[in-house]
């Protein structure tokens, strides 16, 4: 199987570690992992701006990049899932682009729907915080939300579940956005900091150790407010934890 | 209005964000229906069929509108019913207007309807030397506090009981300082009472309307539309043409999603069924279009017609609670609004469409499927078409995007802006013009970046070898 590994471009840039750690990950779990290196950005941020021409030459940099690997693997729910469900806005009649879309997956959904991992040999004896972050969650259907009556399920808790001496931080809600949303965060600073804050104030209350998520976005944003205020909280991206990487200090 | 004071929602939101108490304790009432939904949604197993159903249904009425309409039209006037059609909030108003001019009433009661707050009929008949009383209870108290309503179901959740006894106490003349709930609510009643006995006509909006019977069906908690259309002899309902659904069959799907949507109550108390006028009484029905035979020609918001105003979206919304619902300046705030109100003035609401994280909760929370942050995400693009949109956000997506087709320029710029964000003193990186530093740190610079450790690592498994 030739698989392509998409780091987000801030990824690349500030979490190089986060990337690092889904390229061993997976190289541990025997997957043979390609870097295409002309890769950038996927245009989330344009297409999220309404700046759509400036998109879509991205989006077909993108499908050209990428097509003719069996996977491509991206530790970023949010990015895989303008790719998945957001460039037929911008691309229209693209055979390479309707067979790329059924190929790529967000690193949990790949650990878990395809190469089905049941174990890990990784010791955490933390508590952690589970975020679930919006774009995979409902854009991916990474887990199940409470909006939906319908039977629960979690790939990212699941994946944390098989780690040694885990124990998971029971949030009073479970699946509220952090309030990073890209520019928002900046065009609504206002709202986005009291969201960010009042989810931190949840992982603190519930006793969380290690706020982990499968975006680096979301964490990006809460532990800019995390560090700000001094709060007991280390990130880290499930990716590191996974692959059995030390805790920050 | 005192409320409405700038269309641009971050500035709103700011202002409402000043008082964190306030917007946390305005974030968990809302939560706090958010979750009595989940319950009552849960404890139905077909609660996703429903929706399935109800979606279905209400994109084929929009699909015939004009079909189901006419259909509406003629049912309805054999049932002694007078139907009228407005192109317009103008033409609405003045057809309202005549109709009041023609009995020489002076004294109105009015139900909830949105319809109404949207065509501003209240200023307007007032203008004409009409009084206009809103009857419901929450209504009454932005009425009389001359504030519009910050939530299409419940228009007062932004205020606390502490607001509503210094407003009743000024207007009403209740006891300064007393909160009890039981207390005020009494004193409104009896105030209502007079004015229930006075009016001249009572107006009501819709919330769904029958195609196969002529009939509608209005839905309140308080009884207050009924006691508003049974003294008076005239009943004038208003009604935005996506409200009909095509048979009475249907009502249930809808009756079963709308209050569990809306307060996590199985059922409105009321809902109550007109099938014509009263002996010797008048029923008019206003049928509005106002913009949503636009709305229904587009493939992209088509579906925003099918909104039962439940008020779901917003309650479940994490920028709208924490935002209020004066902070959108628009009579139907929150996901939906956002997409309602830039497409009928996209000048006014720009900001709308970009006060969204775009969670997706609201599309998942929603009774009848839409698409809600979907379609918020189109609209940004829409309004950037109708040039909309200020240089200071085009400008560095156009750039990002010519640097992100560039790969060797993107590394570069990449490791300067790295070691400019690890050696630049904090006062030049946490200024007034970086909106992210003012509360948050940044990230920390690391000193490369992944595609160099990368081919570091793949040179060195290659020297290796
Ligand atoms: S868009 Fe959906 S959730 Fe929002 S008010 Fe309309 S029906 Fe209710």
């Amino acid at each position: 199987m030739r698989v392509a590994l998409f780091v987000p471009c801030y990824i690349d840039q500030l979490y190089p570690r986060v990337a690092m750690a889904t390229l061993d990950l997976l190289e541990q779990l025997g997957v043979d992992v390609e870097f295409p290196a002309a890769q950038t950005c996927c245009g989330q941020p344009m297409l999220n701006s309404g700046c759509d021409t400036d998109a879509l030459p991205l989006a077909e940099r993108f499908v050209e990049i990428f097509s003719g690997y069996d996977a491509i693997v991206c530790p970023s729910g949010s990015c895989v899932s303008m790719v998945k469900n957001h460039y037929d806005h911008l691309l229209h009649e693209n055979a390479n682009y309707d067979t790329l879309r059924t190929q790529i997956f967000e690193l949990c959904e790949f650990l878990v729907d395809v190469l089905k991992i049941d174990s890990l040999p990784v010791k955490f004896p933390y508590k952690v915080g589970l975020h679930s972050s919006c774009h995979g969650l409902r854009e991916l259907r990474l887990a199940s939300d409470s909006e939906l009556n319908a039977p629960e399920f979690n790939k990212p808790k699941q994946l944390l579940a098989l780690l040694d001496g885990v124990e998971f931080a029971e949030l009073k809600r479970k699946d509220e956005c952090c309030g990073f949303g890209g520019t928002f965060a900046v065009s609504e600073e206002a709202v986005s900091c009291t969201m960010g804050r009042d989810r931190i104030a949840d992982h603190l209350q519930a006793g969380t150790q290690v706020l982990t998520a499968g975006d680096m976005s979301c964490l990006m944003h809460l532990a800019g407010l995390i560090k700000r205020e001094k709060q007991p909280i280390r990130v880290m991206h499930i990716a590191e934890i996974l692959a059995g990487y030390e805790v920050p200090q | 209005m005192s409320a409405i004071k700038s269309y641009d929602h971050p500035t709103n939101a700011n202002q409402f964000n000043q008082d964190q108490d306030r917007t946390h304790w305005h974030d968990s009432s809302l939560w706090f229906i958010r979750e009595k939904r989940d319950r009552m949604s849960k404890s139905l197993p077909e609660w996703e069929t429903l929706r399935s159903c109800a979606s279905q249904i209400k994109a084929h009425t929009v699909s015939k509108l004009a079909d189901y309409l006419e259909e509406f039209e003629k049912n309805a006037t054999a049932r002694g019913v007078q139907v009228h059609w407005a192109k317009d909030a103008e033409e609405h108003n003045q057809i309202v207007l005549e109709i009041l001019r023609k009995h020489q009433a002076k004294r109105i009661v009015k139900s909830k309807s949105m319809l109404t707050e949207e065509c501003h009929l209240n200023p307007w008949l007032e203008k004409h030397g009409i009084e206009v009383v809103d009857t419901d209870l929450g209504e009454r108290i932005v009425q009389l506090r001359q504030e519009p309503p910050s939530h299409i179901v419940m228009p007062a959740i932004h205020l606390k009981k502490e607001d509503v006894s210094n407003t009743f106490h000024e207007h009403l003349q209740t006891e300064k300082g007393n909160n009890d709930p039981n207390y005020l609510t009494e004193s409104a009643r009896q105030h209502l009472r007079q004015k229930f006995c006075q009016a001249d006509v009572g107006i009501t909006g819709v919330n769904f309307a029958i195609a196969e019977t002529g009939g509608f069906v209005v839905c309140t908690n308080e009884g207050n539309a009924d006691l508003g259309v049974s003294l008076p002899k005239v009943h004038i309902a208003c009604m935005g043409i996506e409200k009909l659904i095509p048979k009475a069959d249907h009502l249930s799907i809808f009756l079963r999603l709308l209050a569990r949507s809306a307060t996590g109550q199985p059922i409105t108390t009321y809902s109550s069924h007109f099938h014509g006028p009263v002996e010797g009484g008048e029923l008019h029905i206003v049928l509005v279009d106002n913009g949503r035979s636009k709305i229904m020609n587009s493939d992209d918001y088509r579906n925003s017609l099918k909104c039962i105003r439940c008020g779901a979206c917003m309650n479940t919304c994490p920028v709208y609670r924490r935002s209020g619902g004066h902070s959108y300046a628009a009579t139907v705030p929150g996901p939906i609004g956002s997409i309602l109100n830039p497409l009928r003035d996209a000048k006014h609401h720009k900001t709308l469409p970009f006060a969204c994280t775009l969670c997706g909760s609201c599309s998942d929370v929603c009774p009848v499927k839409i698409n809600l942050h979907e379609q918020l995400l189109t609209l940004r693009t829409e309004v950037k078409n109708q040039k909309q949109l200020p240089m200071s956000k085009t400008l560095p997506m156009r750039i990002a995007s010519y640097v992100f087709q560039r790969p060797k320029l993107y590394a570069w710029l990449g490791g300067i802006g790295k070691f400019f964000l690890r050696t630049m003193p904090r006062f030049l990186i946490y200024n007034p013009l970086n909106p992210w530093g003012r509360h948050r740190e940044m990230p920390e610079a690391p000193p490369e970046s992944f595609r160099q450790q990368y081919a570091q690592r793949a040179k060195k498994k290659s020297d290796d070898r």
